[in-house]
């Protein structure tokens, strides 16, 4: 006998509100713990509250959540790249050889962007058409990429980008808001209407959960992963004008090692790494946690490697300690 | 209950070798096993029967160290005994053939055969070549040319179940499962696993023969334990007993009585089916299915019904036939141009390809008619609510609320939340795998009710079924496939039982259809 | 089907037509001498590649072996300089327990917690680097604070063949051995092969996993000591994005990302196709750095041969085209 069959014939929407579902969410907790880091950093340091040094906190993270937000929508939908630093790499090179070439500002962004979704197409179609795991893949073409970038530049440098092309990076639109953050703001509001307010952001959960009942559902998975991937490699394109417009110069080392930062980024917004969950604002808190903690360690001279441990500890504790919770409370 | 039912107990004579005494297992809502009596002697085949969901593959994990019971004993000598794990069993000298063949592609035969109780040479190494030479003793033993030494991964279907009774055998068992031995067999195979287990018989083992096929429950068992429903309905010799009581027993109550009789006008031709074929799984496939006709789709599990629908709706590449609706040829790419065509499918596998588990139950329903409940793309909650409530409560559904994850849904419950999914596509043709395996009684007649309801109301079904009452009391034609191919198509007086089985399991006399 | 069984032999025959081809124009190459310093300077990554494959093996994978090489290699050359007396079989127990330990916490982490496994060792991989920052902060030790037979252990000669690359040999004898005749090496393919079926028969998944990081971490603490040792220093970024070479040497080997397919042999093989590529560069006058990216088109062309190999394994119903097959 089934136990359900004493619940009542009509069905109710919900049983909670959303508003309910939303103050015991993740996205909740991440929020109390960036609240209370910037509360502890405001004692900490005096020099924490000023307006332009907050201003500069946010390029620690501006770069990286960019590419963050498209991959949280690959990781819900249960593919990952790690080539996107590599594709960094890249974007950053290609845009140099344009500029030896002469190229202005116009083309570069272009070329920038160009090469991001070329390097996403090249990724997309190996895991949509061959059917190739992704972590295998772009483990691949994180070396082929940035192998490329070390052919073309060994250990030289591309320097002298045009004026015109540090606006990017360097520019600010009003006051202390720099351009880096107001692209961030948009790119946060575009990606989270994606996900939680059209159908192709219902798609993408739905191949996360069970990627077989999605096709059988009538869903074009492999268009669907295909657009992801180019998406991530329009976003570390972008991610690429904005980086090399910063630095000013072009080095094939360049990013080294933010395919991991970024991961931890979406990792630590909530999102699963095996797929199907996830949100955007979970994502955007954890940018500002993780730029929070970064700048509010650096004006307390704690040198970047033992920041490290700190995200390396936050990226497995906000994972490990709700299950320990659970299990703690299974056990009483 | 039947007064034929005789318990265990009034058997005098011999002890049993394993007893399962009040058994009881219990899931997030649903008892699968309520205080189940088993007996087991050695020396005689035990044939448990019941239907899908009366509770055989949870005793048969029970008995193995997968699953442990939430109440009463199991008895092995008498003695009360626990399986605290796979292991433990195996050391008991319980050894199962399981439903699904687990097994290790990777692994060679001989591999497979000994993993967990591998012969040991020195310093506690596995002892190869002992390994190979018993492993080639046993399948010698059952009649089986297979080289101990290929990877398994080599091997065809009925090989890979010859070597999943070889690692049954390689343990010193007094007890052997056979969960569905003969499901993926063809008949010669079938006749030699009979003489199988006679020879384990012959023995001294204890047997617990799972399957649902009469005929071979008649022609090797001893005894019988009939369960319905995680229900001890009754037990006994199988020479005391005629197949209508056992039906009765499992049933429940008359067969004739499940299913809804219905006059439903039959129309004009919907989808019309030509030479469709496929490299591996079916061949030459022809069929025409009518405006409010239910067409049964009959055969053994195996016989490539499920995989020709599945390239039916665009999930695998045929090698070549038509498919036209309403008189247009239509190219099936993906399960979503079957859609547009107004073709969709409830697949038998409800976890994996029917609904999205993990997912709220209007999502799940909405997710194929997106269109429907959203402006330029962007969703309309209330519209997604609206079209969810529509349907499900259409069919009954009972759930807590409409965002309740499908996960949290009994089986029956779940299947009507994938059945409110395609529904909602307003399609021309439904096609229904297996669609009451694995569902309680209740949500199971309920099905059949909303399926004689859609055809009344002119929508064409297809179901494809391997319980042979269901077949015979829901369709207007039966369409029977064996290993890939078409050979019978049975209408009105010829829809049989017997004929059904004949054809299934390729039987040919009185000059059948081939 | 062939194509798979002979995979090892492709492999090797990849690798011998392309030493072949650099013998045509530098035979020097192929000096007995340089094919064992080749081989010694592969030695490293065929260790941690073994171990490597062990855990993906088991459907996982172990992104903190190089972080973990370095922090142990680091500590050992601390002990070296706090007791220089120390003999060198007792740093090497030590850096085989403490890299074991290390892997047990990425074990612990995925069997108890249920934590994904890349995500475990993305977090203890900059965890174990920063701990070493906190151990030295930041300070290098140079191979004149190191004991002689510190540093002397890994390149002393036996039979014209440093210690490292016998190291090496002794480690893949083991590892056949194990993958091969053991239970747990039975118990380590059937768990990434068909996880299900491995609790029917009796076999802990997450457990089999945990050994499975232990014996990874065990063998990159093996190959801390060995490299500090061999390049006389050890610093923070010591080995920094080997673990990605260690992945790549088990692509390239044939071990399959989905868990349960994979040998010793091939992984070995693998290792050895990426020493010979990065030897080779250099002799025939190409950049270093065209390097990074053979190694990544080698393991997209990797990755796709086994796929295109693995495929087809679906159940055959048809009887005529079981036969034709």
């Amino acid at each position: 006998m089934s136990l359900t069959e004493n619940t009542p014939r009509h069905i109710p929407d919900r049983l909670r509100s959303p508003l309910q579902t939303k103050l015991v969410s993740w996205e909740s907790l991440l929020l109390a713990v960036a609240i209370s880091i910037f509360i502890v950093n405001t004692f900490a340091s005096p020099y924490f509250l000023n307006a332009w040094n907050l201003s500069d906190a946010t390029f620690n993270f501006t770069e990286k959540a960019m590419i963050a937000f498209a991959m949280a929508l690959l990781i819900i939908a249960g593919e990952i790249d790690l080539s996107v630093a590599a594709i960094i790499a890249l974007a950053s090179t290609a845009m140099g050889v344009a500029m030896e070439m002469g190229a202005g500002t116009p083309v570069l962004v272009l070329v920038g962007l160009g090469t991001g979704l070329f390097c996403g197409a090249f990724n997309g179609l190996l895991v949509t058409k061959l059917g190739l795991p992704s972590i295998v893949v772009t483990i691949g073409t994180m070396s082929l990429f940035r192998g490329i970038s070390y052919i073309i530049l060994g250990d030289g440098a591309f320097r002298g980008y045009p004026s015109s092309f540090s606006w990017f990076g360097q520019g600010y639109v009003f006051w202390v808001i720099s351009v880096e953050l107001v692209i961030f703001t948009i790119l946060a509001i575009v990606f989270g209407v994606t996900l939680h307010k059209t159908n192709f952001g219902r798609m993408v959960y739905a191949i996360g959960n069970n990627p077989t009942g999605a096709l059988f559902s009538g869903i074009r998975v492999a268009r669907v992963k295909m657009i992801l991937f180019l998406l991530t490699g329009l976003m570390s394109g972008l991610a690429a004008v904005c980086l090399t417009s910063r630095l000013g110069s072009t080095r094939p080392s360049i990013a080294t090692g933010m395919e991991l930062e970024v991961v931890t980024m979406v990792v630590l917004g909530g999102v699963n790494i095996l797929g199907g969950s996830g949100s955007i604002p979970g994502v955007i808190i954890a940018a500002f946690v993780m730029g929070l903690v970064t700048f509010g360690l650096g004006l307390l001279n704690v040198p970047g490697i033992v920041m490290s441990i700190f995200i390396g500890l936050l990226l497995i504790g906000v994972i490990a300690l709700p299950r320990l919770w659970t299990m703690w409370r299974q056990k009483k | 209950m039947q007064n034929l039912s005789t318990s265990s107990e009034q058997n005098t004579g011999k002890s049993p070798v394993l007893s399962l005494d009040k058994i009881t297992k219990i899931f997030p809502g649903v008892k699968a096993l309520d205080g189940v009596q088993l007996d087991l002697y050695a020396g005689e085949v035990t044939a448990l029967i019941g239907e899908n969901g009366a509770g055989k593959s949870t005793v048969v994990k029970t008995l193995t160290g997968i699953y442990q019971p939430d109440g009463g004993d199991i008895l092995l000598n008498g003695k009360s005994i626990r399986f605290a794990t796979p292991q433990d069993a195996s050391d008991a000298g319980v050894t199962a053939i399981h439903q699904e063949t687990v097994l290790f592609d990777e692994l060679t035969v001989a591999e497979n055969v000994f993993i967990g109780h591998a012969p040991k040479a020195k310093f506690g190494l596995i002892d190869t070549k002992a390994a190979y030479d018993k492993t080639t003793e046993i399948l010698n033993s059952i009649g089986a040319k297979i080289d101990a030494g290929v990877k398994l991964k080599d091997l065809g279907i009925a090989s890979r179940h010859l070597v999943a009774i070889a690692r049954a055998l390689s343990v010193e068992a007094q007890v052997v499962i056979m969960d569905e031995p003969t499901a993926a067999l063809s008949q010669t195979e079938i006749e030699e696993l009979y003489e199988l287990v006679d020879t384990l018989k012959a023995q001294g083992k204890a047997i617990l023969f799972i399957s649902h096929k009469f005929d071979e429950i008649f022609r090797i068992a001893d005894r019988f334990t009939v369960f319905r429903d995680g229900q001890f309905v009754g037990a006994g010799k199988m020479a005391d007993v005629a197949e209508s009581d056992l039906v009765q027993m499992m049933v429940g109550r008359a067969v004739e009585q499940l299913f809804p009789k219905r006059h439903a006008e039959i129309g004009e031709d919907v989808l019309k089916v030509t030479g469709y074929s496929h490299p591996t799984e079916f061949e030459n496939i022809n069929f025409t299915l009518r405006k409010g006709e239910i067409l049964g789709f009959y055969g053994l599990v195996g016989a490539g019904r499920s995989e020709f629908m599945q390239s039916l709706i665009g999930i695998t590449k045929p090698s070549a036939g038509t498919v036209e609706i309403g008189g247009d040829s239509i190219t099936m790419r993906s399960p979503a141009d079957s859609i547009e065509a107004g073709i969709v499918y409830v697949p038998e596998d409800r976890g994996r390809q029917g609904a999205i588990l993990d997912m709220p139950i209007f999502q799940n329903v909405t997710l194929p008619s997106l269109n429907k409940t959203s402006r330029d793309g962007f969703i309309r909650l209330a519209e997604e609510f609206a079209l969810a409530r529509k349907y499900t409560e259409r069919l009954d559904l009972r759930a807590a609320s409409l965002d309740t994850h499908v996960v949290a849904l009994s089986g029956g419950n779940q299947q009507k939340v994938v059945i409110a999914k395609w529904l909602a596509t307003q399609p021309r043709v439904i096609i229904l795998d297996e669609p009451t395996k694995g569902i309680d009684i209740g949500s199971k007649a309920a099905v059949h009710d909303f399926m004689s309801e859609l055809a009344g109301e002119g929508l064409s079904v297809i179901m494809v079924s391997s319980e042979i009452p269901e077949i015979l009391g829901m369709s207007d034609r039966v369409i029977v496939m064996r290993e890939g191919r078409m050979v019978a198509e049975l209408e009105g007086d010829e829809m049989t039982p017997e004929t059904l089985v004949r054809h299934a399991v390729g039987i040919r006399n009185e000059g059948d259809v081939a | 089907m062939k194509l798979l069984k002979s995979r090892e032999a492709i492999l090797f025959g990849a690798i011998v037509v392309l030493t072949t081809l650099i013998a045509t124009r530098f035979p020097a190459f192929v000096a007995p001498d340089n094919l064992v310093a080749v081989f010694t300077d592969t030695a490293p990554l065929m260790i941690l590649a073994m171990g490597q494959m062990v855990v993906i093996l088991t459907r996982c994978i172990d992104l903190s072996v190089a972080a973990n090489l370095a922090l142990t290699g680091m500590v050992c050359a601390m002990i070296n300089v706090a007791f220089p007396g120390l003999p060198v079989p007792v740093i090497i127990a030590v850096a085989l327990v403490m890299g074991a330990f290390l892997g047990a916490i990425n074990g612990i982490l995925v069997w108890k917690l249920g934590i994904p496994p890349i995500v475990v060792t993305l977090g203890t991989m900059t965890i174990f680097r920063g701990v070493i920052f906190l151990l030295t902060e930041g300070k290098w030790i140079n191979a004149h604070e190191m004991s002689e037979s510190f540093t002397a252990v890994p390149r002393a000669e036996i039979f014209g063949m440093p210690i490292l690359g016998w190291i090496g040999v002794v480690v893949a004898i083991i590892m056949v051995v194990v993958m091969a005749r053991t239970t747990l090496g039975r118990a380590i393919y059937a768990v990434g092969g068909n996880p299900h079926a491995a609790v029917y028969t009796g076999i802990n998944v997450g457990r089999t996993q945990f050994v499975a990081f232990v014996i990874s971490g065990m063998l990159a603490g093996l190959t801390g000591y060995l490299w500090i040792a061999r390049y006389a220093v050890a610093y923070v970024d010591i080995a920094g994005g080997f673990e990605l070479d260690v992945v790549a040497a088990c692509v390239i080997g044939g071990v399959s990302i989905a868990g349960g397919a994979g040998t010793v042999i091939g992984t070995l093989l693998g290792a050895l196709f990426l020493g010979v590529v990065k030897n080779a560069l250099p002799v025939i006058d190409i950049s270093p750095f065209w390097q990074l990216a053979i190694s990544g088109a080698a393991i997209i062309i990797a990755v796709a041969f086994n796929a295109q190999s693995g495929r087809s394994k679906g159940r055959v119903i048809l009887k005529s085209a079981e036969h034709a097959q």
